[in-house]
This record gives structure tokens, sequence and C-alpha cells, in this order.
């Protein structure tokens, strides 16, 4: 108890806030590691693998037109595609390993890799 | 013998910051043989000498105290000017800035703990943000980052109670007037 007496309330607070931080670092850096590659996908095939760290853009062709891929540091995106409903363009940027737009109609899909690599799906 | 030449005044503070200072060291000697699981993850034993010093004689002093500490550290275990005593010392640059800012918290309601655990952080920052400019310029050392933050949260909370205590059992001295004039 004569420990206990010599935290003033502030001291609490800090404890608490910076345990909160710690707490959350652990599940936010340790899940999947960093982005650092985009995968561009054209019918199946790997049409690009971008190094995440050099901005730069480009322009896959699919089967109704071009899908354009914009890559900033750390995250990439579709800026457009010519589907109908646009989902992959919707999903804005992508930045946690794992991350995927599917531009389905044209067979275009871009997806980010980190350190690890986590299951998209299991079988045997 | 001849007179000396140059004739250094020492103050009662110059010795006051001598005493703090070896007991600085000593601690970061202890620091240095505990063992630890990972490099970088340490009690950081000679931040108590910091805090009291910062608490008691004021925040230029504790700068003093803190860089000799480094520097006369670093010389003993033969790591001056390794990478090393580089970390350390980044952070405790950034963990004296820190501790600068710290000292205009109400201390009604922020104590020693608060004080330690902010420039544990701090320290654990300042060697992170230099390993990864410098030594490992990779954003993989920043997966380090949740271990050494709950060592510093740790050991911040360890270290500043330890101060708080040591402060509460030796009370100021009347002797000691030049308290909070640095």
């Amino acid at each position: 108890m004569r420990w206990l007496a010599l935290f003033r309330p502030g001291d609490w607070l800090v404890i608490l806030i910076c345990g909160g931080l710690v707490g959350v670092s652990f599940p936010l850096l340790w899940q999947g590691g960093f982005a650092e590659r985009a995968i561009v996908r054209q019918a199946g095939q790997i049409f690009a693998d971008l190094d995440l760290r050099t901005p730069r853009q480009i322009e896959v062709a699919g089967p109704l037109g071009n899908t354009l891929i914009a890559v900033e540091t750390g995250r990439a995106r579709v800026v457009s595609d010519p589907s109908p409903r646009q989902y992959c363009v919707r999903q804005g940027w992508l930045m946690h390993p794992g991350d995927i737009a599917i531009c389905a109609p044209n067979q275009v899909s871009l997806q980010i890799t980190g350190r690890t690599r986590r299951y998209d799906s299991l079988s045997y | 013998m001849t007179a000396s030449v140059t004739e250094l005044k020492v103050t009662a503070e110059d010795h006051d910051v001598a005493w703090l200072t070896t007991a600085a060291v000593g601690l970061s000697l202890v620091d240095a043989a505990i063992p630890s699981p990972l490099p970088g993850v340490k009690p950081g034993l000679a931040n108590i000498v910091i805090l009291i010093v910062l608490l008691r004689y004021g925040w230029g002093t504790a700068v003093w105290v803190s860089i000799l500490r480094v520097l006369a550290g670093s010389l003993l275990l033969g790591q001056f000017l390794a990478p090393g005593f580089f970390l350390a010392l980044s952070g405790a640059l950034l963990s004296l800035a820190v501790l600068g800012l710290g000292r205009f918290l109400p201390g009604r309601w922020f104590g020693p703990v608060s004080l330690s655990i902010l420039a544990a952080f701090a320290h654990i920052g300042g060697q992170l943000l230099l390993a990864r400019l410098w030594l490992i310029p990779h954003d993989g050392v920043f997966l380090l980052a949740p271990i050494f933050g709950l060592a510093a949260l740790v050991f911040g909370t360890i270290n500043g109670l330890i101060a708080a205590k040591l402060l509460a059992e030796h009370p100021v001295q009347e002797t000691a007037s030049h308290v909070h004039n640095c």
C-alpha cells in the first residue's frame, strides 16, 4: 500500500493511455506485417509486381478496356475501370497486407502483400 | 609546488552533479550487466537518477547528468562512438526533451511516475527513430515497437516509483537553496 500512495491521479491516466497504445500496437504491427508490394493480375496471370515504395501509375488492358492503377508509398488503388458497377474503384486505397480489389468484368485484380502471407483460403 | 595558472572554481552544485553522474554511470553499468532477452529492452536504472535530478535541481542539471552519463557510461563499456552509443544518446536527448516539456505538467496530478513513463517512451522512440533512419533503413524495425513499448511502460512505472520513493524519503534540505533556479 505504501507504493500505491506514490501514484498521483494523473499517473494512472498516463499508464492507461500508454497501456492502450501498446495494446493497440500489437495487433496493428504484428498481423501480416507491413504492406510492401502490390500484385496486379490480368486474367489470372501476374501482370505486374510493384514495390509500394515508389509511386507510379500503370494501365492494364482487359476485355472491356483499360484499368488504371495508382501506387503511392505504402498504398495502392484502382483509379478507374470500365466495369459497370465500379466495385474495385470504390474500395479506395488498399494499405494492409491481404487487401484485394477485384475488377471482375475486366479480369483485373490488385492485391497488397506484406512480409508474411495471410491465408486467403485453406483446403485439404 | 607552483600554483596552477588556471583556477577552476568548483561550486557545491558541481560536486552534486559529479556525485549524481557517478550514481547514474554506476547504474548504467548495472543495466549493461543485466541479461536482456532483446537488445534494447533494459530497465534503464540510470533514469531514476535523472528523474531525481530533474525534480530536485531542475532541467538544466538533468541535461548535464544525462549526457555525462551517456558519455562516461559508453567509455567504460567500450561503446564510445559505436552504434550503441548513438542509440543511447538519441534516446537520452529525446527523453530530455520530453522531460523538459513534462515538467510543466501540474505536479499535483502528475508525479515522477508519469514523467518516468513519458521519458521511457521517448527513450525508446528516439532509439527506434535513429535505428530506422541510420542502422536499419526499413520499416521492419517498427515491428519491435510493441515489445519496446511494453518494456517502457513496465520499467518506466517501476523506475518512477523508485524515484518517487527516494524523493519522499529524502525531503529537500534547507541548505539546498539552489533548487529550481536552473
